[in-house]
């Protein structure tokens, strides 16, 4: 459980950061590292250079943007849920922080880099989804914008190129409510979710709802059968159990396909009738 | 690469490889073992250190990143004689057994109790979920924590269970 | 409120505390002289291969690489010694792997990364064989799990009573006749009590040292049988046991998993004495996962026989056990420890047959409780089914059944239990939980359309091994060049200044032996606690030590330092009633001195008395000098603990997930010394009962790689998942040894895994659902469910 020898910079700032990134396209940018150093640890990941952006000063804020919040690169996932803020304007993902790990866990990993990692079990990435988030990349190219529905791209996998950074969530502030809600592994919120829902309406009547879900599949994704039968009036006993549908649902170790399935419909259920409740 | 960082106060400096973990770099190279470690997958917590004032898994922490870090590790909780009143805690509550997970247990309890001074139980239990305990059953760990927290509130702490039943 | 009389001690805190809470207590891997070398091992990727070479070159010109060894190297060491050695494993793999994660190099490096980055340079050509997994498939033999074996089957477990054929015979006739009766009632389940991956925190470590000079190790193990070890040690390498001075310092926690001789502490040994440098090797959580044993893995057929009123007719249990690739330790004798408890706390006639086989998996051994979990489940699962079957409030079945108050009463499987008082013991669980009123509130939580059930179960378990002449059925210490003997050891010596050192042979992991022996001399001599001082875990130390395991250390060691305090307090009579002029009879010891009864100023100090006891001039004559006294307890029988426990749980029906509302549990182990560490035994030990039950689960896939080697995957509770435990205890002691106590140690997990699977049951028998297979995921619950409806 040691890591393989690799090489280790901690720039000062992101241009010397994007640089070094430019450089060495097997480098792995690290910020908390809570997702990285366990695979390197296990040497499934081997980089020849770790780029330690947790020193560079200004990723580290919650920022009220007006139209939007901005989460910076180096924000943690106790940052997020206890930010007064986010409980106000992006519930789900706040809840979603909060059931992210462990306390150590949440003191040292970060939303960024969870999203980044877009582990297909991961809690906070389904509320990015949910919530409509945009994902800012920077690279010495410049920089990019990126939906969080076209972000997502396969298990482990994001679209972020080699020498991007993801420097920014940045979450509409749209007014409605929004939940998140799970199974973890031994039952509870906890743990990685055996299914996970996040689900953001406009109002208490749920209109315009948005579905995210997570830990069934090959990534969080969209539910989006979920929301269209929503949009066309469909009630949402019969909407939730499409959560799956057009979707790769994979057995494992916690659930067969067809409980996995059962599981995004339920906690669609649930979450939705969150979401509307905080929606008032 | 050349790392300098204060542990339980004091100066420390030291030349490490980049893949050294910091819960390494404080057993073998501070020689400070009361840190321990228990799964390498940051997952049962018994290298729990405190590091800038936040509780983190030493064993998913490199050396290197705790460059100019100020670290307490629960050698360095205790006022000289005086125990910190988490660590009477698990003493007075029988709160150990094999006493391997404690030192991260109590370091994890601390910070819980900072910023919860009056938990509920259910906070308790699950503020320490990133603790794991084989031999406790948890049941007097957080026995441990209602005291510790009574005690830090200037309050007198519950009548020990065995003496209830 | 129930009896909590007979304390011998009282809740003192705990003396081991103050250094493992300000992270001073020394663990194995604190062990890090400088030059120490470490060890990294080549696994096997494959549960069973033919080794066709092995290419050590690159590793060993690897950095920092001191040596690499492969079984060519340490096959002169003979294999791994084993009490029960049925199939005794290769210290390396030779030319052939029999289980996934099986050593076949070791590799020593300067730290513990390049010994890790050398042993990915060591090339291994395996030709993979097709393994055997599936106990049923082991059972009936078509795929081997050694090639050179006829079968599987290793040894067959069978009783109704123990090891009479004709009246096993007789019984099973018996229980046949019963069944063809008119008022016959026959419920019968196959249920799987899964593997399971013991997870003491602190991983196995072990540090060795060889002195030329002196012809010495000096060996520090997390083990729970130091001098077995030392002994075995000692018996490969041809050496005195004294010319091995082995330390268990602080051990993280054992349950069984540090209760074995394991290759990696004898190979440690060989690279120390090959290299002539301190050498050491701590597992990795992963790597512990595949080299230290596993635990359970049964699959059997419970079926009872009764009427319609709730009169057992009989009891049959036949089933397999998985003993892994090799036998350990105790590996083939686990079963057998399940057989001495296999018709529980009844007076039915059983029928019990437990065939154990060879896969290729993780080698299985004791873990907290060793068969008697196993026994305890089948037996307590089918009774719980059969009261349902007939309408029966479970308590009520238990009761019809259960054997009168009794002392010294056969068992029907055959074996001799010291005392029980079982009906009095539920009486109070019943009592103390508010059982009717628990029922009211389950009821009225249903009506309100919530699944909420409640589990009982009642347990008998043995232990406190044992008697001395247990060996010759079968466990031999002798191929740890040790006695073949279960009995106990205390050494008592009163220092010069009047303090006492006690030496005791048990192998502490945290159940706070040093603060409850303390006590026990206390309690006798009258020496204060804070001038005695408790040795263990050290071959220096004790002369002899059987270690911890089948919560024997109190019933046996405990009554045996209780034995030399009195041998010691005799000898200190004669000398103060010298001192004092006084008569010997009217000695009396308290407060740290004798007394003359009858003469409250007329008293002597331990400190005068030692004084006395060290210059012999001082002595009446005839008196020899020195004060010490060593015991070596022997019981007559093993103790027969045992309880009741209560849960209540709640199941979510859309989602499975089942949580523990309450659990309340009375237990009853004879005399109690320390009443706080009591309760806290059976904390730990329900937690790992009730892991079992909703969480932990070894998982193989077909080709034998274990699918749960972190703990990420492999779950254990946490302080979330568990409720606060609800405890109270009836006190019946035993006769068998002189504190009237029985043992504690794994009474909680025997009692608890059961429990829970009755009371998630009972939540959701109205919809169908007779049985769940353990672990109660949230999966399998719902699964049940869906199928239930389906049915």
């Amino acid at each position: 459980m040691y890591a393989r020898p690799f090489d280790y910079a901690a720039p000062s700032s992101l241009e010397e950061a994007l640089d070094l990134l430019s450089a060495n396209p097997d480098a792995k940018v690290m910020s908390g590292g809570m997702s990285l150093l366990p695979m390197m640890k296990l040497r499934l990941l081997s980089p020849t250079l770790v780029i330690d952006i947790g020193r560079i000063p200004g990723l580290d804020e919650i920022v009220d943007q007006g139209d939007h919040i901005a989460i910076g690169a180096l924000v943690t996932h106790a940052e997020v849920a206890a930010s007064d803020l986010i409980a106000a304007q992006a519930t789900a993902l706040g809840q979603a922080a909060a059931w992210t790990g462990d306390a150590q866990v949440r003191n040292r990993g970060t939303l960024c880099g969870a999203v980044a990692h877009a582990d297909l079990a991961a809690d906070t990435p389904a509320t990015t989804l949910a919530l409509g988030a945009t994902m800012v990349a920077r690279s010495t190219r410049g920089e990019r914008e990126i939906a969080a529905e076209e972000f997502f791209v396969d298990t482990l996998q994001s679209a972020l190129e080699p020498d991007e950074i993801l420097t920014e969530v940045r979450i509409p502030k749209r007014g409605g409510g929004s939940a998140y809600d799970k199974l973890g592994r031994r039952g509870g919120h906890t743990d990685y979710a055996v299914a996970g829902v996040a689900v953001w309406v406009a109002d208490a009547t749920g209109s315009d709802a948005r579905v995210a879900v997570t830990g069934v599949g090959t990534k969080p994704q969209l539910a989006t059968a979920v929301m269209d039968a929503l949009g066309a009036g469909t009630p949402i006993e019969e909407a939730a159990a499409r959560a799956t549908e057009g979707m790769t649902v994979l057995e494992d170790l916690h659930g067969s396909e067809a409980y996995k399935a059962h599981l995004a419909a339920v906690f669609t259920g649930r979450a939705y009738a969150a979401a509307r409740e905080n929606a008032r | 690469m050349d790392i300098h960082m204060t542990v339980n106060g004091e100066q420390v400096s030291a030349s490490v490889e980049p893949r050294t973990l910091l819960v390494h770099f404080i057993r073998e190279h501070l020689r400070l073992t009361g840190t321990h470690v228990g799964c390498e997958t940051s997952y049962c917590g018994a290298c729990t250190v405190h590091v800038d004032g936040k509780a983190v898994k030493s064993c998913t922490m490199l050396a290197v990143q705790a460059d100019g870090a100020d670290i307490t590790t629960i050698e360095g909780l205790a006022d000289g004689d005086a125990l910190h009143p988490v660590q009477e805690g698990f003493w007075e509550r029988h709160g150990l057994q094999c006493g391997f997970c404690t030192p991260g247990m109590i370091m994890s309890s601390v910070k819980l109790l900072e910023a919860a001074p009056d938990p509920s139980e259910r906070e308790i239990r699950e503020a320490l979920e990133g603790n794991l305990c084989r031999c406790t059953g948890y049941h007097n760990i957080v026995r441990a924590v209602e005291y510790a927290g009574a005690r830090m509130r200037g309050e007198e702490p519950a009548q020990p269970d065995w003496e209830v039943n | 409120m129930t009896e909590t009389t007979s304390v011998l001690g009282g809740a003192v805190r705990r003396r081991e505390d103050p250094a493992l809470i300000r992270g001073t207590g020394k663990y194995t891997d604190d062990v890090n002289p400088t030059g120490t070398l470490h060890v990294a091992f080549v696994r096997s990727p494959f549960a069973k291969a033919k080794i066709l070479s092995i290419d050590t070159t690159a590793a060993a010109e690897a950095a920092g690489v001191v040596a690499v060894y492969t079984a060519e190297d340490v096959r002169h060491l003979g294999p791994l010694p084993a009490q029960v050695p049925v199939r005794p494993r290769p210290l390396l793999a030779d030319g052939q792997v029999a289980h996934a994660g099986e050593a076949v190099a070791m590799v020593v490096a300067t730290d513990r990364y390049l010994a890790q980055d050398a042993a990915e340079l060591v090339f291994v050509d395996y030709e993979d064989q097709a393994p055997v997994i599936d106990l049923k498939a082991a059972q009936a033999g078509d795929v081997k799990a050694h090639d050179d074996m006829d079968s599987n089957v290793i040894i067959s477990w069978a009783g109704g009573p123990f090891g009479d054929e004709e009246a096993i015979a007789a019984t099973r006739a018996g229980i046949s006749a019963a069944k063809e009766r008119e008022d016959a009632v026959v419920v019968s389940l196959e249920m799987t009590n899964q593997r399971l991956i013991p997870t003491a925190i602190e991983p196995r470590s072990v540090h060795a040292e060889w002195n030329a000079g002196y012809g010495e190790f000096r060996v520090h193990s997390s083990t729970q049988i130091a001098h077995a070890l030392a002994g075995a040690i000692a018996r490969v390498f041809g050496l005195a046991n004294s010319a091995v001075h082995l330390t268990a310092p602080e051990v993280g926690g054992g349950f069984g998993a540090k209760l074995n001789i394991y290759p990696d502490e004898i190979l440690t040994c060989f690279a120390a004495r090959s290299l002539g440098r301190p050498v050491k090797f701590t597992e990795t959580r992963r790597e512990a996962a595949v080299s230290t044993i596993h635990g359970r893995g049964w699959v059997a057929t419970a079926t009872i026989t009764g009427t319609r009123d709730g009169e057992i007719l009989g009891y049959e249990l036949e089933g397999v056990a998985d003993m892994g690739a090799y036998t350990q330790n105790f590996t083939a004798a686990i079963p057998f420890l399940g057989l001495f408890i296999g018709s529980g706390q009844y007076t039915m006639p059983t029928y019990w047959k437990v065939d154990c086989v060879l896969t290729n998996t993780v080698v299985t051994d004791a873990y907290r409780g060793a068969g008697r979990p196993e026994a305890e489940y089948y037996l307590e699962r089918i009774v719980d089914a059969y009261a349902r079957e007939i309408g029966m409030d479970p308590a009520d079945v238990r009761k019809k059944n259960y054997f009168d108050t009794f002392q010294d009463a056969i068992s029907p499987i055959g074996f001799a239990m010291d005392t029980g008082d079982y009906a009095k013991n539920l009486d109070a669980l019943l009592a103390f939980a508010d059982y009717d009123g628990l029922k009211a509130d389950r009821d009225r939580m249903r009506a309100e359309g919530r699944l909420v059930g409640i589990g009982l179960s009642s347990y008998v378990e043995v232990c406190g091994f044992g008697p001395s002449g247990l060996a010759e059925l079968g466990f031999s210490w002798s191929e740890y060049n040790l006695p073949s003997s279960f009995n106990g050891s205390a050494l008592l010596r009163v220092t010069p200044e009047g303090g006492a050192t006690l030496s005791i042979g048990t192998g502490p992991s945290g159940q706070g032996h040093e603060t409850t022996w303390a006590q026990i001399v206390n309690r006798e001599t009258g020496i204060p606690l804070d001038r005695i001082r408790v040795l263990h875990g050290d071959t220096k130390d004790s002369p002899t030590g059987i270690g911890s395991f089948g919560s024997r250390s109190l019933a046996v060691d405990g009554a045996a330092a209780h034995e030399a305090s009195q041998k010691v307090t005799a000898k200190a009579s004669k000398i103060a009633a010298h001192l004092l002029e006084a008569a010997e009879e009217d000695i009396r010891f308290g407060d740290g001195a004798a007394h003359v009864a009858g003469s409250p100023d007329a008293s002597v100090t331990w400190a005068e008395i030692a004084k006395a006891a060290y210059q012999p001039h001082l002595l009446p004559e005839g008196l020899e000098g020195s004060l010490e006294a060593h015991a070596l307890f022997s019981p007559g029988n093993a103790t027969w603990p045992f309880g009741s426990h209560i849960a209540m749980v709640e199941v979510d029906p859309d989602t499975g997930d089942v949580t523990l509302l309450r659990y309340i549990g009375m237990d009853d182990c004879g005399n109690v010394v320390n009443p706080m560490i009591v309760d806290g035994q059976l904390h730990g030990g329900a937690a790992q009962g009730i892991g079992q039950a909703l969480h932990e689960h070894g998982i193989y896939d077909d080709m034998g790689n274990l699918l749960t080697t972190s703990l990420v995957d492999y779950l254990i509770p946490t302080a979330a998942t568990l409720p606060a435990f609800e405890l109270a205890r009836t006190v019946t002691p035993t006769h068998v040894n002189p504190l009237g106590v029985k043992g504690i140690g794994e009474a909680g997990t025997i009692g608890s895994a059961q429990t829970i699977v009755n009371a998630v049951v009972d939540a959701v028998a109205h919809l169908g659902v007779r049985h769940i297979d353990m672990p109660l995921r949230p999966k399998r619950v719902w699964q049940a469910i869906q199928d239930a409806k389906g049915a």
